[in-house]
């Protein structure tokens, strides 16, 4: 058996010691001195949520295939532990080998958050790697960033040696064939990043320069050298029923946020909400086969044990295959004894009907995300649920004897109005009322619950919001007062909860998401002074960012409050997610209109994302 | 049919908690494709128990769980089954048949074997055979042995004389000393073997370091009919392939 890198009189003094021995069912195992990559893959927050992740599973497996590759996992260790290994000087280690991760060839991080940053630094920093890239020398490890947030990769730009922008199906293994090669003909560490940079969906910051105009904005974003792309273009795979998909995913001792098998249904969403980025940068929808789908749940539900299983999308009431599937899920669960948990289900007559096949008398809530509170502001964001939908759904939901339900909205999103805002316990109220209304006094089980969720809007790039405003923390809780106070006017308002998050994080989080390479300071600040797990609540520190942007001398409302003009360069445009700028502005104008627009299944829109050449822009063209 | 399984944990597998052991074990049933029985209700769970609780850090040679199952193969194709789906630090060592009404492991346990040693030798200032003069003096030669039990609302003396059946010191390896002890388990008078050289420690005026032992069980008992320890497998013997249909066919003893 291995070394654990950390001593028993450690792993006895921490929180939950299993998190860091590896061992897990379905982890791999190689002899390093036979493989020629090693290759950290690494979810920059606590092993629970990591460990959840399906992407960092997908390219453990992938990577994991080649004989000349050792992929291992690294998650952030918890403050205690930190404590523990900054006062020893314990190198960060991959959960496999248990070896310093400093030796291997790779660290890859997965961006799933902006919140998630100063963890990045935390890794490099318990990694003993230097954390501006340009400070790495030669046996350093090339880190990589991977994951939504590498469609603005430039506020942590500075820390990366290159970004994989796409799916990594599709390029990795070129890149670690040039880094084998690299390796055997000694080639510097600059002389490899010039190379990758070539490999379509690799992004080498240092090998771009970044002009700004007097008034902050970007003049031009430019190559340093002739033969390296003008562009990035996002790798997404054509045909996603042959993607690797691991049949064998690693298990986990503790009990993790996402404790069950997983079956990745479709890619992309083919709905187009205005505020989505992953409606986006996901596009196009792609369908896996139904048949192999059914062979994937077989393998994985035999090679993990797992007692539940859940569909993974965007939308799965949009898989075209949804009932068949599911009736062969039904039975295979119902003999193996094991739970389905289907989630981002429109709630209609077909979703509620299999909600009760799956969940017997137990009735758990059920969730609407109506987003906003009037059919005006849904048309903005084009979140094309009525108000007819939710009611019906409602309506049948109580008929077949739920009684909690919870609905979804945002506040702050683009012309949102003192109405919009109203509106939100008011739709409670009449879903409050019409469970009254419908089910008779006999038959009901209790009082009826409408919990209200809001969060605040945060425009995110690559979408029609990309040109949006956000506003001020004080204005965020404003309006959430004003939910809160109406809630209290409402005939029903025993009926309903309401629930808001504070707003601090949020524009924190817009000025991330929409931050250019000057906010590298102030993140690299922040995390010198002690911050980070920036994603917990009880760990995240506004007063220390705030400070950090004033000692850094950058305006965070330069970011967040802005409205930016047609024609602005953002810091990400020099990718090419697919869908083209021109497509993201013309519904930007319609979204001002109030101009609803029909998703990729009703009428193509020349989003840009055919270029991919698959899914959803194909089907019917046989 | 009611399946008594031994299995030993070892290695970094200590720093996994009981409860996520038993998180481990149901999903390592469905892996071997056991035939367990369910619960009856809305949300079905394998019938599966264990006997005594290990603590984190502590490793075990003679663990023991319980299950039903409507039907399986021999003793020996069922243990090796599950070694197919173990990981690296745990390993079946052997699976038996139970009476149909024989109490739950839970339920059995009287007594269990602990070797404990020091994780860190610097931390031990006396010899293995120190040691044991130590104990003959604290422990053998005194009629009482009490130690301060606290509980969440209070605290009370116990007598440990009637509740330690065995204790000794020796030397494993050169230079490493080894406590050895039979203690009273179960859900009444469980005691903890730390709890014992805590007091030994104390009346010999050694500083005492639990951080610093290593917990082994290696065995964990029930008593016969004669009132004598036997292992918590003996209650039960090996099994041919047995299928338990309506009204039962019943398997056979090897």
């Amino acid at each position: 058996m291995r070394k654990p890198a950390l001593n028993d009189e450690i792993l006895l003094k921490i929180e939950k010691p299993a998190r860091y021995i590896g061992n897990e069912v379905n982890s791999v195992m190689k002899d390093p001195s036979k493989v020629d990559i090693r290759f950290a893959m690494c979810f920059p927050d606590v092993y629970e949520i990591g460990m959840s992740h399906l992407g960092i599973q997908i390219l453990y497996d992938l990577f994991n295939r080649r004989a000349d590759t050792w992929c291992e996992r690294v998650y952030s260790p918890w403050p205690d532990l930190h404590r523990i290994m900054k006062e020893q000087q314990i190198p960060l280690f991959g959960l496999e080998s248990q070896e310093p991760v400093r030796r291997f060839d790779f660290v890859g991080i997965t961006l799933q958050y902006e919140m998630c940053y100063t963890n990045v630094l935390q890794i490099l920093d318990l990694a003993q790697i230097p954390l501006l890239a340009k400070e790495r020398g030669e046996d350093m490890p090339i880190v990589i960033g991977g994951g939504p947030c590498t469609y603005n990769p430039e506020p942590i730009a500075a820390f990366f040696d290159c970004f994989y922008i796409g799916e990594g199906e599709l390029a990795y293994d070129a890149l670690l064939d040039l880094r084998i090669a690299a390796k055997k003909e000694g080639l510097s560490r600059a002389a490899f990043l010039r190379e990758a940079a070539k490999i379509e969906g690799i992004y080498v910051p240092s090998l771009y320069e970044v002009a700004y105009r007097s008034d902050g904005t970007v003049a031009a974003f430019t190559p340093v050298f002739e033969d390296i792309p003008a562009r990035v273009k996002k790798r997404a795979v054509a045909d996603l029923t042959d993607a690797v998909y691991p049949q064998k995913p690693v298990v986990p001792f503790l009990k993790v946020t996402q404790d069950r098998a997983v079956l990745e249904i479709q890619r992309g969403c083919i709905r187009g909400c205005r505020f989505c980025q992953a409606g986006m940068i996901y596009r196009p929808n792609r369908e896996k086969d139904i048949n192999r789908l059914k062979e994937l749940a077989v393998q994985i539900l035999d090679a993990t044990g797992y007692d539940e299983i859940s569909l993974s999308s965007l939308s799965s009431s949009d898989y075209s295959g949804l009932s068949q599937l599911l009736d062969f899920l039904l039975e295979e669960c119902r003999r193996r004894r094991i739970n389905i948990s289907l989630p981002s289900l429109r709630i209609d007559a077909f979703s509620l009907d299999i909600m009760q096949k799956v969940q017997d008398v137990k009735k758990s809530s059920l969730t609407f995300a109506p987003e906003a509170g009037t059919q005006r502001l849904r048309d903005v964001i084009n979140k094309g649920l009525t108000e007819e939908d939710i009611l019906g759904g409602a309506r049948e939901a109580f008929l077949g004897g739920w009684n909690r339900v919870k609905l979804y909205f945002m506040l702050g999103l683009p012309t949102e109005e003192e109405a919009d805002i109203r509106a939100i316990p008011e739709l409670a109220d009449d879903i409050a009322a019409l469970y009254y209304e419908t089910v008779p006094k006999e038959q009901r089980s209790g009082k009826c619950q409408v919990t209200v969720s809001t969060s605040f809007f945060v425009p995110k790039p690559f979408t029609p919001f990309q040109w949006a405003e956000m506003f001020g923390e004080d204005e965020y809780k404003k309006r959430a007062r004003a939910v809160n106070e109406h809630v209290r006017e409402q005939l029903n308002r025993k009926s309903i909860r309401y629930i808001w998050h504070e707003p601090d994080m949020t524009v924190l989080e817009g000025a991330l998401a929409r931050g250019d390479r000057r906010l590298s300071d102030v993140i690299l600040y922040v995390y010198r002074h002690g911050g980070f797990f920036d994603a917990w609540s009880e760990y995240f520190a506004c007063g220390l960012w705030l400070e950090a942007f004033r000692v850094c001398g950058i305006s965070m409302d330069f970011y967040t409050k802005r409205q930016r003009a047609a024609d602005e360069i953002f810091p990400w445009d020099f990718i090419d997610c697919g869908v083209t700028k021109e497509f993201l502005l013309r519904e930007w104008m319609r979204a001002k209109e109030g101009a609803v627009t029909p998703n990729c299944r009703e009428r193509c829109q020349g989003c840009g994302a055919r270029q991919f050449e698959g899914g959803v822009c194909f089907e019917d063209q046989n | 049919m009611k399946i008594r399984i031994k299995f030993r944990k070892w290695g970094v597998m200590k720093f996994v908690g009981h409860l996520d052991i038993m998180r481990y074990f149901q999903k390592a049933v469905r892996r071997a494709h056991i035939d367990i029985r369910y619960t009856e209700g809305f949300s079905p769970h394998p019938v599966m128990s264990f006997a005594a609780p290990l603590g984190v850090g502590a490793t075990g040679d003679g663990e023991y769980m319980d299950i039903e199952v409507n039907s399986c193969p021999s003793s020996a194709d069922l243990t090796a089954a599950l070694n197919a789906v173990m990981v690296d630090g745990v390993s079946i060592v052997s699976s038996v048949l139970l009476p149909d009404h024989s109490p739950s492991a839970m339920a059995a346990v009287a007594a269990a074997d602990y070797t404990v040693s020091f994780r860190n030798d610097g931390g031990n200032p006396y010899e293995a055979g120190r040691w044991q003069e130590l104990i003959e003096q604290e422990f053998y030669s005194c009629s009482r042995f009490t130690i301060i039990k606290k509980t969440k609302k209070s605290e009370r003396e116990l007598d440990l004389k009637p509740l330690v059946y065995r204790f000794f010191a020796e030397e494993d390896a050169p230079g490493k000393t080894a406590f050895h002890l039979t203690v009273s388990t179960g859900s009444t008078d469980n005691i903890k073997p730390e709890a014992v050289l805590e007091a030994l420690f104390a009346r010999c005026s050694v500083p005492f370091d639990p951080m610093n032992l290593q917990i082994h069980r290696k065995e964990v008992y029930t008593r016969d009919e004669g009132g004598r320890f036997i292992p918590l497998e003996a209650m039960g013997v090996p099994f041919a392939e047995a299928i338990l249909t309506e009204g039962g066919k019943h398997p056979c003893a090897l």
